[in-house]
Order: structure tokens, then C-alpha cells, then sequence
């Protein structure tokens, strides 16, 4: 795991590390599983293009949670991720690469505790912002 | 030309109806099976020694993990909204948000939620009259506390 962050060392337009994606069908299979959706537009080619889609797509929700790993990682053991969303505006693909991205956009002291604001979003091969959105976390400060 | 609005006064009675709580599991297989679907490689997931030497009682969830809520063939299924009957047939997932309190949550916790319908709008879309509905959901540990709430956009066509 990489060293620990802390609030003092970040700064507004930061990018975070980015955490790179690319699911199989045996992935979304998994997911469905971990999740309890087990809509099968997400493994059942047949199915999906029945709905008018083109083949089976990735859950929205599991890019949500593509999303809070890449933010579990950055803030380390003793960060905390307390609110984290997207919307999914673009449908993304198994087989596919698809990053996700952060940037810092504001930091705060509220309640206690050192909150660090960002946009954070996956990217489709062509550059698209699939599932854009924001997050707060809280990182530990080194005073 | 002003278009008809999909949304009756039947529908918008249900804004705000929390529904019967439903209770949800944490337990540590269903830790390990999520965090593994995601990806995840943070030993905390995975591993209660590693768990505990950082703090938690048990394995925690991983972000945007909210437990299993119990399933029961013997019962009638239910819906997890007070919901209403749509003209549509089709429904998209149009995003998630989940908020964090306090407390941990950890495998061996009971879980609580209940969830309301917060808000019915609609759109034209290119798919035609779209119904927007946001979703809250809100959750209570053991011990009574909201430890999380999750807050879900529904786009129906």
C-alpha cells in the first residue's frame, strides 16, 4: 500500500492516483453476486440486446464502488472516505478499460476533522466522463 | 404546446412514505465476497487480523458496502419503497451516493433500513417521457445510529 497522506500535503487541482479497471464477464458475474443485482442486462448478452442495449453492460454501482476503492486507497489507514457518489451518465463495457480519476477541489476544517473535497469520475477508452461525481474525505494531519 | 405531466397525485402521495424497515446482515463472507467482486487488494477486507491490528472489531465494509439485506422465499416479496404504479416498464440506475456518520460498520453488525421515495420529477428525454425518482435509504446499526444513508436516482421509460 502506498504512505499515508496527510491534509497538509494536498492541495486544490491535486490528482489522485488513478485506479485502472477493465472488467470480464466473469467480473460482472461476481459483482452480481456481491451485490444481489442480478439484472441480466449486466450477463446475459440475449437479454441485454432484447432491451435495445448493444451487449451486456457493466452495473452502475459497481463502478460507485470502483470509485470508493480508488478513494479507500489514497486515503490510507488512517484517512476516511464519508461521502462519496455519481451519477452514471455513460454506459460502460466489460472487456473495456476504464479508469477512475479524482481531483482535489477544496479543503476544509469542519467538526474536527480535516475534509478534503474532489471530483471524481470513470473514463471511458475515449476520454468520457461515464460516472461523474464528488466525494469527501477526511485525511489526518500531520499536527 | 404544453405536454400533459406524467406524474398523478397518486404517485406524489408516495413522496415521503417510509417503508416497513428491512433488516440487513453483515457478515464476514459477504465482506470478502463483495470486496473481492470490486478489486479490492487492502488486506483489511479480507483478513480479521489485520482488521482488528488497525482498530475495527471485525471486517470492515468496503466503500459502498451496506450488508445483505435477508432474503425469505416464504415471503411475499416486497418492495423496497413504498412504491406506486408506473406507466413504465423500463428502469436505469441514474446514480448513487452514499453518506457516512460516525461509526463503523463491521461483519457481525444487524443493519436496519428504511427507505422513501424523496423527490418525482420528469424529463423528455431521447428516449422518450422520462420519470425521474430519488431514492433515500437510510440505515441504523444495532445499536440505533444511522450509520450510513444512501441516496439513489431511478430513471424510469
Amino acid at each position: 500500500m502506498a504512505e499515508q497522506v496527510y491534509f497538509e500535503d494536498i492541495n486544490e487541482g491535486d490528482e489522485i492516483p488513478r485506479l485502472g479497471k477493465n472488467c470480464s464477464s466473469q467480473q460482472l458475474v461476481m459483482w452480481a453476486a456481491g451485490s444481489g443485482d442480478f439484472y441480466q442486462i449486466h450477463y446475459d448478452k440475449d437479454f441485454a440486446q432484447s432491451t435495445g442495449l448493444s451487449g451486456i453492460i457493466v452495473h452502475g454501482a459497481l463502478k460507485h464502488a470502483f470509485l470508493g476503492q480508488m478513494l479507500h486507497d489514497w486515503v490510507g489507514e488512517k484517512g476516511r472516505v464519508k461521502t462519496f457518489g455519481c451519477q452514471y451518465r455513460g454506459m460502460d463495457y466489460p472487456n473495456q478499460d476504464l479508469i477512475c480519476r479524482g481531483v482535489v477541489t477544496g479543503k476544509r476544517g469542519e467538526g474536527g476533522e480535516n475534509l478534503v473535497e474532489l471530483d471524481i469520475w470513470t473514463e471511458n477508452p475515449e476520454g468520457q466522463k461515464t460516472s461523474p461525481g464528488t466525494a469527501v474525505v477526511a485525511l489526518p494531519s500531520r499536527k | 404546446m404544453t405536454q400533459s405531466s406524467i406524474i398523478t397525485d397518486e404517485m406524489r402521495a408516495v413522496i415521503g412514505q417510509e417503508s416497513e424497515p428491512q433488516t440487513v446482515e453483515v457478515d464476514r463472507t459477504a465482506v470478502r465476497m463483495f470486496a473481492r467482486a470490486v478489486g479490492h487488494t487492502d488486506p483489511v477486507y479480507f483478513d480479521v487480523e489485520v482488521a482488528r491490528r488497525r482498530g475495527y472489531r471485525d471486517l470492515p465494509c468496503p466503500p459502498a458496502f451496506l450488508g445483505t439485506p435477508v432474503f425469505n422465499p416464504n415471503q411475499p416479496p416486497r418492495s423496497a419503497y413504498v412504491s406506486f404504479k408506473s406507466p413504465f416498464k423500463r428502469i436505469l440506475n441514474g446514480g448513487t451516493e452514499v453518506e457516512y456518520f460516525d461509526e463503523d460498520i463491521c461483519a457481525g453488525d444487524a443493519l436496519t433500513s428504511t427507505s422513501k421515495i424523496a423527490d418525482l420529477s420528469e424529463r423528455q428525454g431521447s428516449l422518450g417521457p422520462m420519470l425521474i425518482i430519488r431514492f433515500e435509504t437510510t440505515c441504523r446499526n444495532q445499536k440505533g445510529k444511522v450509520v450510513a444513508i444512501i441516496r439513489g436516482t431511478g430513471i424510469q421509460y
